[in-house]
């Protein structure tokens, strides 16, 4: 059991160490725009982990939390007169009642029938986002008002590295956490077979649900992050190619580990950035690259390799 | 997983992001930076935009480039993706350190880019075609395309001249639709415009007949009027021949000014007018035409530098280009502070798109006389007789 404190406490040391360190070679804010978003889009990417990887169940339209998120801090303080930081809180209370609402009867569906509905509670959303427009400014999207805290204005990518990579370490600090509580183990119990689970107590309706809103508020949370640094949104951060780049995120970086939804994001963001140099054949090489690592990493980055350096050092 | 093999990933993961260095700048250089949508669904747009630029910069350098220094150009393609755009437009400023930028190629990205260019205080000339764009002014962003308010205003201006009063509307629900859409219906009583029904279908649809036999049944339309752009507008033109609604007068936008449209539409597409810049019928423009020679010209090196018919998109992108070129040359500096003031005070620049005159309350600086009325004949463009 020390074994298992140990290893969560040094991932947490070494992913603050290292969010830490990185400033110290970043030459321009520019590497802290990318890196920032790198957070943020682990920080979903861990959310997303806990129900996919721990909890056994898929959902396509996961992006429709991010955008509540991201919309709640933008329409809040613009229509309705609610301090940012407080619409912060009720995009996550948002995004949690409506898991809870809709997962209730949709978590009944297994497999594909599941990935169906998740998928149309995605698509739905971000319909009524780019239809409403007097709401949400429609397709183009809206202006999202500066974050402030108790009169410091929080602007800048410097800035938002920081806080990024503060919701980051929480959000990786919980995840690592619950994994080892009797809900984690739950969850990893519904993962391997949901009728054993069923026979030994475990109250399978129940924890699917907690599993989706745990993912709907952290997705909730980063897309509020992503709207205040940006101080722009529009429906594109809700819509389904989003669902699925989060999805990639967390099969590329390993299914069940939370360090791999963080090396999952910093692969899906950082690449594209790279691989600019290449013009038109930048997207050949993504999708090249994603389908080579999943033919040859078939647990996601993370898991084979660490699965592969632990057999070397066992022979 | 064991603790040694996370720090690794931690490394490996740090080491990623570090390698997106850039060479350093070279001498006797100026750097010019864009984000177009290239690839994704605005690609029509962004495709024809980006060879414009690359064309163009090409062109300039060869005669010697700007007040003796060659024009680096760095295009990024965000494919469509506005907060990509965003991270696009922060490497631009940070990394690239460019002097000042033409492209974003949809309002979305626009927008979204915005802020980075204010803040940094660079020039940034946008191909977006929305009135956000520049109202309220920024005052380091400019335009060039027509706005959608002007479109709605030269069709009323072409319906009241044909003494009809009373229309009918349809429009997409994508952007660049539901933006034009909200204009129409925010001019159309400074015209006298009733508008009787008002319809409208996704991005996607492939049939509109529905919406269509409602306008049809309604009493008293006299003319139709369809914000969109993409292939919605093409099915809706279709799907109006199909249901004889011919005989009324049927009006696109500007956004459907592309050899494709007439192309996805076929012969339902006869007759029906648009508003639209002078390019796509330069060589019909009579010899005192103030643009014929900057449209034709532009058309010639277009077509035959990428073998594709020209688009008025392209010449949007051309017209912020020899817009930011002019102001550097007038400025015979490199400092976006002076270089944006020198656009602000662009006055009578001939461009694709109308003839251009800044003001500090105006960073489009076109009139409606920048539009052309066109009415499809024969499969191809033509000048509608105003007033016919």
């Amino acid at each position: 059991m020390r074994a298992l404190v140990n290893h969560r406490i040094l991932t947490l040391l070494v992913l603050a160490a290292m969010i830490a360190a990185l400033p110290l070679i970043f030459p321009s804010s520019y590497y802290f725009r990318v890196a920032s978003l790198v957070w943020v889009s682990a920080l979903a990417a861990i959310g997303l982990n806990i129900l996919m990887g721990q909890a056994g169940q898929v959902s396509l339209g996961h992006a429709a939390f991010f955008g509540i998120g991201a919309y709640a801090v933008a329409i809040g303080p613009a229509h309705l007169g609610v301090p940012p930081w407080a619409a912060l809180f009720l995009g996550a209370l948002l995004s949690a009642a409506l898991a809870y609402l809709v997962g209730r009867p949709i978590l009944r569906l297994k497999g594909h029938y599941l990935a169906i509905a998740t998928l149309g509670l995605g698509v739905l959303v971000a319909l009524v986002i780019s239809t409403e427009s007097r709401w949400t400014g429609g397709p183009d999207g809206m202006p999202v008002a500066r974050l402030t805290l108790f009169g410091w204005r929080v602007a800048g990518s410097d800035t938002w590295y920081w806080v990024t990579g503060g919701l980051l370490l929480l959000g990786t600090w919980i995840a690592l956490n619950l994994d080892e509580t009797p809900t984690g183990r739950a969850f990893r119990a519904l993962h391997d077979s949901e009728v054993a689970a069923q026979v030994v107590g475990v109250d399978v309706a129940r924890f699917k649900l907690q599993a989706f809103v745990i993912a709907a508020v952290y997705a909730s949370l980063a897309g509020s992050a992503l709207a205040f640094m940006n101080g722009f949104i529009n429906p594109d951060q809700a819509g389904f190619l989003h669902s699925v780049e989060l999805v990639t995120i967390v099969v590329l970086g390993g299914l069940g580990s939370v360090v791999g939804s963080i090396v999952g994001a910093a692969v899906l963001v950082t690449l594209p950035q790279v691989l600019t140099v290449f013009h038109e054949y930048e997207h050949l090489l993504l999708g090249l690259i994603i389908i080579v690592a999943m033919i040859f990493m078939r647990n996601g980055i993370v898991p084979s390799l660490s699965g592969l350096l632990f057999r070397r050092a066992r022979s | 997983m064991t603790s040694k093999t996370t720090l690794k990933f931690m490394l490996a993961a740090g080491a990623l992001s570090v390698g997106l260095s850039h060479g350093a700048l070279a001498q006797g250089t100026v750097k010019i930076g864009s984000v177009l949508s290239v690839t994704g669904p605005s690609s029509f747009l962004g495709e024809p935009e980006d060879k414009t630029l690359r064309l163009y910069v090409d062109k300039i350098n060869a005669a010697g480039g700007v007040a003796g220094k060659k024009i680096e150009l760095v295009i990024y393609d965000d494919g469509g993706d506005a907060n990509k755009a965003r991270t696009f437009a922060t490497r631009l400023i940070e990394d690239d350190e460019v002097i000042a930028m033409v492209g974003g190629t949809t309002t979305g990205s626009t927008m979204a880019m915005i802020p980075v260019f204010e803040e940094a205080q660079v020039p940034f000339i946008s191909l977006a075609g929305a009135i956000e764009v520049i109202d309220p002014v920024r005052k380091f962003v400019f335009k060039t395309p027509h706005t959608d308010k002007m479109a709605c205003e030269k069709i009323f201006e072409d319906l009241k001249k044909r003494n009809l009063t009373k229309i009918g509307m349809i429009s997409g629900t994508d952007g660049f639709g539901a933006s034009m859409r909200a204009q129409c219906v925010k001019v159309a009583p400074n015209y006298g415009m009733q508008i009787l029904i008002d319809e409208s279908y996704g991005p996607r649809d492939s049939d509109m007949t529905a919406q269509l036999t409602k306008i049809k049944n309604t009493a008293g339309v006299q003319a139709v009027v369809n914000p969109g752009f993409g292939q919605g507008p093409a099915i809706v033109t279709r799907n109006y021949a199909q249901l004889g609604m011919t005989a009324t007068p049927f009006y696109q936008s500007h956004g459907v000014a592309s050899k494709s449209f007439i192309d996805l539409a076929g012969p339902a597409a006869e007759g029906v007018r648009l508003p639209a810049a002078a390019l796509l019928v330069g060589d019909k423009l009579p010899e005192s035409d103030p643009q014929k020679k900057v449209v034709t010209e532009y058309k010639q090196a277009y077509e035959s530098a990428t073998k594709q018919p020209v688009s008025t998109f392209g010449g949007h992108a051309y017209d912020g280009l020899f817009i930011l070129v002019e102001a550097m040359k007038r400025a015979n500096s490199t400092d976006p502070q002076k270089i944006r003031d020198e656009i602000e005070k662009t006055k009578g620049f001939v461009g694709t798109g109308g003839i251009v005159n800044m003001s500090a309350t105006d960073h489009l600086g076109l009139d409606l006389s920048a539009f052309r009325m066109l009415e499809i004949k024969g499969g191809d463009w033509n000048l509608a007789q105003s007033g016919s």
